[in-house]
């Protein structure tokens, strides 16, 4: 490679970054109504837990379905610090608490009256919970369907506890009706901008993140593991590490996501963690191509889109729509929309009968389970 | 130590694998050193492959294995394979999705850091580029790995080995499938690796390369160790004329038929 | 004493419950690898089938006997459409199939949502399965006594089938070695589909026995078809015998563990313990040994 090449496909990206950020940061603000850069804003929470996926699927081949549960952990962990900030001063109970019963906050409640740790529960509990599952699956090669099946049963436990426990967790209800986001009012427009800057950025930082992991030796060591884990142990390495660090930054992005969440949409119950909404995240990253860095971004927020529009005029035509892509794309267009892309590139260089070697094909989805 | 003599060898004592009652491995007792190019040859479920299955800790034996004065048996795959041991499989299994060259790259780099893990790669090392040469693939160091043919793909196997700097190398039917050509240049590779102190075991039905390229033989059959000795010693052997042929006495055609031409 | 009886009753009747569910699955998913989350869809399938042949025939000692049959062949059909259109190109890519049967089952939820409504229906249980069954001064729901006899005559009508016929045999041989099996004459195309009519055709059976356990609606198959999957995977894939101690002991433990705690706080300890289980035996209890290198 020349430094010419380095230099461009550098250039390249940090161009590309710009144009995200301008669009995400700059146009979407301008041009949106409050309450559709609202929706845009809840939009992007699903498009950081599909960068994670992309990660975590495409490239590590594990078939996360239970994303759900470090979302909801975010989520959840967010909206008790904020149900705790908006609580009366004189009692420090929640509404939603104190209408049940009298008995107080919860024990396991109380450390997330502070904002920090609330903050650094939101990075650290789901990386916890992702490094012990991953360890504990993937170490004694518990894998492929298996390992889906764990996280999807992880997902129906988690969505159960929650609403076993209404007194604590709000049950079916859920979380809502928040006041304020560490100290600032969630009425007022403008914080309600902050907040929707804070999701564009987070999922721009999402994004350079995973591109580093996908172009470093750690992400050809992920593919290699895809693709054959048994080979990759003979190299010297454990896969089972491999495998739980894509894990645990998949994870963690669901986490932030599931935080960042709650202050813009308002509400977190057990409808959005649970197995179908957890397996629902996986059809945009299909759409968009799993194994590819932007692909999941704009399937996600494509399909989001698509749910809200749809699902206003045709409640039922939207799950048919979304039960058939499930079908048709993932039986007929594995690599999803990004596939095409490679065999338009090919009809354009043949008609400029221009032969230059492509892009390794690490964007090739894998046969076979992981 | 005595007189530099190389500890590095291979030494393998009352080996025992059995698979739910049945016995694969009965008893093994080996000894491979530095420097010699070992062919394993023997019937069909003569218990080659899990033998070296065995040593490469994917399936569990008893007995005991040592390489270089450490015991083997009871590690981790992967464990085994940061102490220089290194195995190809009967089927190539490569990363069809990666180039040849990050093939080789993540062969060489299973002692990497987090940091270096985390960059991406800025230069070929310089085992990668030796490798290459070594292997005959330069030419290919971007292709694809899936696109190889089948020789190719064992040649990148084996350079795979190198890299990861094994110093035992055991290989599964390497030339399996290859053309006379290729053949000939597997053999002759192997025949360099172990002129540079490795030790090579070579798993093979293919008996004229066996022939042409053992430096020594060891057959197995049923499980134990049949005869072990030069090509001409065994295949001498009447207990192996009877294995691969059938009990009673056999013409030298006969003989050269199945296992080639004496020296 | 009494305590223990009951719950040890209690488990084995959820067991039971979890086997029919997941004897299905251990036909499609333990032997022919595919992750057929619509199998929970079949399973809704014969609980409306239950409910429309009782429709049909007003009396329900005779429509519980015949839907039986009728939701076998439900879900069976189901099974071979699922197979013939979209599995078959995807037996390479067996956690694919997850996604697939996922989206097949949104459809088919909306659908029964479409056609019965959101509300639940029942179906009336006949009446020589009504009140309890008397057993040494202890007394057991009959409905749930029938549900784990019908369990226990599906294993060995299942086991027969698998050991004693040649359809059994090609099951196995084609499960065993694809090519081989193609080479001897078996024709897998007609094998897979088999199997799959079968193995959807017990989800069927599964779906008329739980309209005795309550009211039956669109997501009846959701709530069940997770647990079937660990059954199979906790019983160990390609072993019958493995689902049916699984699927005992999960329900015993269930039970024993809901009963101590609270249903909500079960369900993760449940989860916990298969986790820790598959640390000891990650391939489940019965492990088909192999050569090959996955």
């Amino acid at each position: 490679m020349n430094i010419r090449s380095i230099l461009s496909s550098r250039w390249a990206v940090l161009g590309g970054f710009a144009l995200g950020a301008i669009l995400l940061m700059g146009v979407a603000p301008a041009v949106l109504s409050d309450f559709r850069l609202g929706l845009l804003g809840k939009y992007l929470c699903f498009a950081m837990v599909a960068v994670g996926i992309g990660l975590a699927w495409g490239r590590g081949g594990m078939l996360v379905l239970g994303q759900g549960v470090f979302f909801g952990l975010g989520a959840y962990l967010m909206a008790m610090h904020l149900k705790l900030a908006d609580a009366p001063a004189s009692t420090g109970v929640p509404d939603f608490m104190a209408l049940i019963s009298s008995d107080g906050v919860p024990w396991w409640w109380e450390p997330f009256r502070s904002g920090a740790v609330t903050l650094i529960a939101i990075v650290v509990i789901p990386a916890v919970v992702a490094i012990v599952l991953g360890l504990a699956t993937f170490h004694r090669r518990v894998r492929g369907a298996y390992f889906a099946i764990l996280s999807q049963a992880l997902a129906a436990a988690f969505a159960i506890w929650l609403i076993g426990n209404p007194r604590s967790t709000g049950g079916s209800t859920g979380l809502n009706n928040f006041k304020g986001f560490f100290g600032f009012s969630l009425r007022d427009p403008a914080n309600r901008l902050m907040l929707y800057l804070i999701a564009a950025g987070a999922l721009l930082a999402m994004i350079a993140i995973a591109r580093q992991l996908m172009v470093s030796r750690y992400g050809e060591l992920l593919v290699a593991c895809r693709d054959a884990e048994e080979r990759v142990r003979f190299l010297g390495y454990n896969p089972a590490t491999i495998k739980t660090a894509a894990y645990t930054v998949a994870a963690v992005m669901a986490g932030i996501a599931g935080a960042l969440f709650v202050p813009i949409v308002g509400i977190i119950s057990p409808n959005d963690v649970g197995i179908v909404p957890s397996i629902g995240l996986l059809i945009g990253v299909a759409i968009g191509g799993r194994t590819t860095l932007l692909g999941p971004v704009l399937g996600a927020i494509a399909v989001a889109w698509a749910e809200t529009s749809l699902s206003e005029q045709f409640p039922s035509g939207w799950t048919y729509l979304q039960g058939l892509l499930f079908m048709l794309v993932v039986a007929f267009l594995p690599g999803g929309l990004a596939s095409l892309a490679p065999t338009l590139r090919d009809w354009r260089k043949h008609r400029r009968s221009d032969t230059a070697a492509g892009q390794p094909g690490v964007a090739a989805v894998p046969e076979g389970s992981a | 130590m005595n007189t530099g003599f190389n500890r590095d060898y291979l030494q393998i004592s009352d080996l025992r694998v059995s698979f739910d009652g049945f016995v694969a491995v009965d008893g093994v007792d080996l000894v491979v050193l530095p420097g010699d190019l070992r062919f394993l040859i023997g019937p069909n479920g003569a218990g080659k492959t899990t033998l070296i299955d065995a040593v490469s800790g994917l399936v569990p034996a008893t007995g005991s294995v040592q390489w270089a004065g450490t015991e083997l048996l009871g590690r981790k795959v992967h464990r085994i394979a940061r102490l220089g041991v290194g195995r190809t499989f009967q089927t190539a299994t490569v990363f069809e999705n990666l180039t040849v060259l990050q093939n080789l790259d993540i062969a060489a780099g299973a002692g990497r850091g987090v940091r270096t893990l985390l960059r991406k790669r800025s230069q070929v090392p310089e085992s990668v580029t030796e490798v290459l040469a070594t292997v005959g693939l330069t030419e290919l160091a971007d292709a694809q790995a899936g696109t190889l043919s089948h020789g190719q793909k064992q040649w990148l196997e084996i350079g795979m080995l190198l890299v990861q700097n094994a110093k035992l190398l055991m290989l599964d039917e390497p030339v399996a499938g290859m053309s006379a050509e290729e053949k000939d240049e597997t053999g002759e590779l192997l025949q360099r690796i172990a002129a540079d102190d490795r030790t090579v075991i070579c798993v093979e039905h293919d008996m004229d390369f066996m022939r042409a390229f053992a430096a020594s033989v060891t057959v197995l059959h049923a499980g134990k160790v049949l005869a072990e000795g030069s090509v001409a010693d065994v295949q001498a052997d009447p207990r192996v004329q009877e294995v691969y042929l059938g009990p009673g006495a056999h013409t030298a055609a006969e003989v050269e038929a199945v296992m080639g031409e004496a020296h | 004493m009494e305590v223990l009886l009951t719950q040890l009753f209690n488990g084995l009747s959820g067991g039971s419950i979890l086997l029919l569910a997941a004897l299905g699955l251990a036909l499609t998913f333990g032997q022919m690898g595919v992750i057929n989350m619509a199998h929970g869809e079949f399973i809704m399938a014969g609980a409306y089938t239950a409910f429309v042949v009782q429709k049909a025939l007003g009396d329900a000692g005779v429509s519980l006997l015949v839907s039986l049959p009728v939701a076998f062949v439900v879900g069976g059909l189901l099974g071979v459409v699922l197979e013939a259109t979209l599995l078959r190109r995807m037996y390479h890519r067996p956690l694919d199939t997850l996604l697939v049967t996922f989206g097949v089952s949104l459809v088919l939820q909306q659908l029964a949502r479409d056609i019965f409504g959101t509300a639940g229906v029942d179906v009336p249980a006949p009446a020589w399965l009504s009140g309890p069954l008397e057993v040494f001064g202890f007394s057991f729901p009959r409905t749930r006594v029938f549900i784990l006899v019908l369990a226990i005559v599906a294993v060995i009508v299942l086991a027969a089938l698998l050991k004693l016929t040649p359809l059994g045999r090609r099951i196995r041989a084609t499960v065993q070695n694809r090519q081989l099996a193609e080479s001897s004459g078996i024709s897998t195309r007609r094998t897979d589909l088999i199997t799959f009519f079968v193995g959807s055709g017990l989800a069927g059976v599964a779906g008329v026995a739980l309209t005795l356990m309550g009211s039956i609606s669109s997501n009846l198959g959701t709530s069940y078809v997770i647990d079937a999957f660990l059954v199979v995977v906790i019983g160990g894939i390609g072993q019958i015998k493995g689902a049916v101690i699984a699927a005992f002991v999960l329900g015993v433990v269930q039970s024993w563990v809901e009963y101590s705690t609270t249903a909500s706080i079960g369900k993760v300890i449940v989860f916990a313990l298969i986790v820790a289980f598959l640390q000891l035996r990650p391939q489940g209890i019965y492990v088909v040994r192999s050569r090959s290198l996955a």
